[in-house]
């Protein structure tokens, strides 16, 4: 008898089993091959706009991701520098070898921790209760929950061309049965489908031909507590090339042999990552479209072709790949294909994972409609908490959306459910300026370290760093600079006004003009790099982050105005049709939840919430 | 929304037919109870049928009914038109016969409401729905008739629109940094879409502030010294056009104020004391006031005695005037004109004797001329056409300039974009929009992005 069964070894079954073992939970990770526990289908890359904040919120919560990550960096990069401080984000390339080993050690080596090769074809539910699954060969294991991260797995098919094949990436068993009995249990099952481009040979590419693209000669980590990550040293680069008109004449003269305008395809595939044939297609008037060489792994020769999703037959692959500049001579490793598979309808999960249906089952990752490895880790990792946090009889952790964007993605999977496969982005968070990829930890370490998830020594690092920027702002706001000569010739050479009084560092910080290095010329202030980072963030962006707060505050207002579980939305008198048919879709818990629902306008959130507080004031 | 409700749709008493609209679930059965004819149940939608409505054997009247079944109705329910005879008597029997039924009297607004609610209609257009029945002139009308096709609601659509695109091309540079071959926005794109973006919504709001002056009527006033001709002015605008006026009797004087309808232009005379009276409007009611009163006024008829040379006190008078809304009017034609119009610092000025008319036809092209007439008439025009939608259109002028002075001082690209995102936030309130998707939406339609 387990505490917990982590069904699937990818990003959210690491994340899940990881945060139950390590909470003191006996937990079971079944996964149908050890080898690939980890794995990364797709590209060789982690983190990213948004993604990236991700990650490290996933630190801060006391998850995995960024310190294996830091393991296993090839290149280091931060994205959007010449924007503000809210849209900064880190990315690696990651060693397709090295990060799955690493992650395996680090599952080998946790207490608590069983790893199982199988696969899951059935659940053991009884009276609306999860009480343990049943393997492929018919054995039974018991345990108190279940956390499903599947993957795209469940009836999984790879196309390309006209040919189909039942089975997972790298010519993996997939599970054939399981969604069948998730839909027997009264999930609503959605068929989506993803794409992953072809792998070349790195000694056939003129990479003379293309253009070089390093990364960030800086010390940069995901991991708050990482000293170094292994992409400081490696500087492995990676190479720009682009279609051009003879590449898309190929593909318009291909079409309808590719999977998807085939007609062989019936899947949604997401729109954020469309494959090239929809590109040109959709874009016919772009002249060429960008691809990025970048490198799987330090032990072996796959480069991967970012931008050249296809599910063309293999000849065809062939000539495209051979029309592009640089790859004249490429030898296909492996070709792009087109991957199916089945998920169910987020809508029907709680907050904190769980689903409406079954209790003590949790989902995370691709089965509940999104794609990435880092949103597929932070979902494993909040449904491996909350697992736990039932099993103890506690309250689940439910971030808010000005919390994290962990918050947005999932209060986004839960209340509006989803189309195409969901993907973050910088542009969903309506408080983005609040979640920056500088103050994951100011966010969130609290909450790890309640849980359990991050131990006294990093906590105490993190609280050291939350003084230093106290103190930081106190010198700012109580020091006071004079117009002495120096300063004021200084002033000068970087384009501010000369002082003509006393002013405190703080107010000469707020010019516009003036950056936290500028003022660094002027006074000593011996602090960490991140401290000055997240005081001089605070003090430039104020107005906007007040702003910020102010609305994020309205809807806390909106959000605590709670809805109970037996409303029937058949009596709400004046509600539009549509609004009462979402409503009782989703049956959001708050008001704030309801007001998010697509479909659901102002005007009937407004008569909901007459409706609430008459409830209110006659059941008082 | 689950009751089916009743009214009179017509204007009771009178005319020969009145129109009784019912719509709602049971509408169709309903009706059908009390109808002599075909079995309304069966007939096909949007069809007319003869026959009569009968209660206990007792004949009603004798009517044609219009069954239209959900959803293309005016509110997407089942509705069921009755034309019955006109005359307080038979429409009343029939609509008591109706409420007898168990189907509700609607209360004012209702199958408006339903129609918003079902999601036939925005807000906007809901709007209109009120404008509509409450118009006081032709203008009032046809805009409103305008914003209810969805003159209003496009008008937004379209400038948030704009919005949106500029949203989402900064928006794809953050989320895809790397795409080199995406146009970058930058700052001075950005500034000089700002621009456009405030100018258009300058004239926006300019329009409609215009077009509400004609619908509410405009505000005029008429002054000039005792025994100018004010009087007669005033009497032949009312008489001529058989306006409304309320005559209300003041403490120490008489007191007018009253509504003019010039060819669908309504002037809504203000209280400019004494009018009727021979004295000074000026002495009697004291600077302060009649200087408020000509800051009140959107129009201002300034009488002068042509007959007789320029007064020093009417030269005082010409500094507290605007051009822009001004007619100087000489009167007194007949006994001769001794005032040079290039002597007068006004573009507006017509001859006339008040006396006879002459000149009267003059001054109202005037009016018509100031307030462009003939464009609104062209162009009808898709405005903001409420208080509540002119106040939210400049929030939002205001927030678009704080963003253009932010991205002056040097804010990022991506914080303008979160202006950007209030300020349409800000107008989806006028048709009860929400913007959370659009923007995901644009971006992915317009860029190419991906692995």
């Amino acid at each position: 008898m387990y505490d917990v069964i982590v069904v699937g070894g990818g990003h959210a079954g690491c994340e899940a089993s990881l945060a139950c073992a390590r909470l003191g939970k006996k937990t079971l990770l079944v996964t149908g091959n050890l080898n690939n526990i980890a794995d990364m289908p797709c590209n060789p890359s982690i983190g990213g706009p948004a993604k990236g904040i991700v990650v490290r919120e996933i630190d801060a919560l006391g998850g995995e991701m960024a310190r294996n990550t830091d393991k296993a960096s090839l290149q280091m990069k931060k994205l959007n520098t010449k924007k503000g401080p809210a849209v900064w984000a880190l990315r690696a390339q990651a060693d397709k070898i090295t990060y799955p080993k690493e992650m395996k050690k680090t599952l080998e080596h946790t207490d608590h921790l069983t790893l199982r090769e199988s696969l899951v074809e059935d659940l053991l539910v009884e009276e609306d209760t999860i009480k343990g699954v049943m393997l492929e060969d018919g054995e039974k294991i018991l345990a108190k929950a279940v956390i499903l991260t599947t993957g795209t797995y469940l009836k999984a098919s790879i196309l390309v061309g006209s040919n189909k094949k039942q089975e997972g990436p790298h010519g993996e068993k997939a599970s054939r049965f399981l969604s069948d009995k998730l839909k027997a249990l009264g999930f609503r099952i959605l068929r989506l489908k993803t794409g992953t481009p072809p792998r070349i040979e790195r000694a056939s590419i003129h990479f003379e031909e293309t253009k070089l693209e390093e990364g960030s000669k800086d010390n940069l980590t995901f991991s708050y507590d990482s000293k170094t990550a292994t992409a400081t040293t490696l500087q492995i680069p990676c190479y720009l090339t682009y279609t051009n008109a003879k590449t898309h004449q190929i593909i318009l003269d291909n079409l309808k042999k590719s999977s998807m305008y085939g007609g062989y395809v019936k899947g949604v595939g997401p729109r954020y990552c469309p494959s090239i044939e929809d590109k040109v297609v959709r874009f016919h008037d772009k002249e060429r479209h960008q691809l990025f060489l970048e490198p799987e792994s330090l032990f072996y020769d796959d480069i991967y072709v970012q931008g050249l999703s296809s599910s063309m037959p293999e000849d065809v692959q062939e000539q495209i790949v051979h029309s592009i500049k640089g790859l004249e001579d490429a030898k296909i490793l492996k070709y792009a294909y087109a991957i199916e598979y089945d998920a169910i309808d987020a809508k029907q999960l709680k907050q904190s994972l769980e689903t409406k249906l079954i209790k003590n089952l949790f989902t995370a990752g691709q089965i509940n409609g999104t794609s990435g490895y880092e949103e597929a880790a932070g979902q494993g990792l909040i449904a491996g908490i909350n697992a736990s946090l039932k099993l103890d009889g506690k309250e689940p952790l439910i971030l808010k959306r000005n919390e994290a964007y962990l918050g947005v993605l999932i209060d986004d999977l839960v209340t509006k459910g989803i189309k195409d496969p969901y993907r973050l982005l910088t542009s969903r968070a309506e408080y983005r300026l609040l979640l920056r990829d500088d103050n994951a930890d100011l966010r969130l370490r609290d909450y790890g370290y309640q849980i359990g998830l991050v131990d006294e020594e990093r906590y105490q690092r993190f609280c050291q760093k939350k003084k230093d920027i106290a103190d930081v702002f106190e010198i700012l706001k109580k020091e006071r600079i004079t117009p002495k000569e120096e300063v004021n010739a200084y002033l000068e050479e970087i384009g501010s006004t000369p002082l003509q009084a006393g002013l405190s560092l703080y107010e000469l910080l707020k010019r516009p003009e003036m950056k936290m290095e500028h003022l660094l010329k002027l006074v000593k202030l011996p602090f960490d790099e991140a401290v000055l980072n997240e005081v001089e963030i605070e003090i430039k962006y104020e107005g906007y982050i007040r702003k910020a707060e102010q609305e994020a505050k309205k809807m806390l207002h909106l959000e605590s105005m709670k809805i109970s579980e037996d409303i029937d939305y058949e009596k709400i008198p004046n509600l539009a049709s549509e609004a009462r048919q979402k409503l009782q879709e989703v049956r959001p818990t708050s008001l704030g939840q309801a007001s998010r629902i697509s479909g659901v306008n102002p005007s009937d959130i407004a008569i909901l919430s007459i409706y609430i507080k008459r409830g209110n004031y006659e059941s008082n | 929304m689950e009751d089916t409700i009743c009214a009179i749709a017509t204007k009771l008493g009178v005319g020969a037919i009145s129109i009784i609209r019912v719509s709602g679930r049971d509408a169709i059965s309903k009706v059908n109870a009390l109808f002599e004819g075909k079995n309304l149940e069966e007939v096909e939608s949007h069809t007319i049928h003869y026959g009569w409505i009968k209660e206990k054997e007792e004949v009603l009247d004798e009517i044609l009914v219009s069954v239209m079944r959900a959803p293309k109705t005016f509110t997407r329910e089942d509705v069921v038109e009755i034309n019955c005879h006109g005359g307080i008597l038979a429409t009343k029997s029939v609509l008591e016969a109706l409420l007898r039924t168990g189907i509700r009297m609607a209360e004012p607004g209702e199958f408006t409401k339903r129609a918003f609610l079902n999601g036939r209609i925005d807000l906007a257009q809901a709007e209109a729905v009120m404008e509509l029945i409450e118009s006081k002139n032709d203008t009032a009308k046809r805009l409103a008739l305008s914003a209810l096709q969805g003159s209003t609601t496009n008008l937004v659509k379209d400038f948030r629109e704009q919005i949106k695109q500029v949203i989402a091309s900064i928006e794809v540079n953050i989320d895809y940094p790397e795409y080199e071959d995406i146009e970058q926005m930058t700052e001075e794109k950005l500034e000089k879409l700002l621009e456009d973006l405030q100018a258009k919504l300058e004239e926006i709001i300019l329009q409609s502030k215009r077009k509400q002056q004609l619908k509410n009527g405009i505000e005029t006033a008429i002054i000039g010294r005792p025994n100018v001709g004010k009087s007669s002015l005033l009497n032949h605008l009312l008489e001529e056009e058989k306006a409304i006026v309320t005559s209300i009797e003041g403490t120490t004087r008489d007191i007018v104020e009253g509504d003019v309808n010039l060819d669908g232009i309504s002037l809504h005379i203000l209280d400019t004391a004494g009018l009727r009276e021979t004295e000074d409007v000026v002495e009697k009611m004291g600077v302060e006031k009649s200087k408020q009163i000509l800051k009140k006024a959107q129009l201002v008829f300034f009488l002068l005695d042509g007959s007789k040379s320029l007064q020093e006190e009417d030269k005082k008078m010409f500094s507290s005037l605007e051009d822009e809304k001004t007619i100087l009017v000489l009167n007194k034609k007949d006994q001769g004109i001794k005032i040079k119009k290039s002597d007068l610092p006004f573009s507006h000025v017509v001859v006339t004797t008040t006396k006879t008319k002459d000149g009267l036809d003059e001054l109202k092209q005037e009016v018509k001329t100031m307030f462009q007439q003939d464009e609104i008439q062209e162009n009808d025009a898709a405005i903001l056409f409420n208080a509540r939608q002119l106040a939210l259109a400049s929030q939002a002028q205001e927030k678009l300039k704080e963003a253009k002075c932010a991205l002056e001082e040097g804010v990022e690209l991506d914080m303008i974009s979160l202006d950007l995102q209030e300020i349409l936030e800000t107008l989806g309130e006028i048709t009860g929009e929400n913007y959370q998707d659009e923007i995901l939406d644009t971006l992915f339609a317009n860029f190419c992005v991906g692995k």
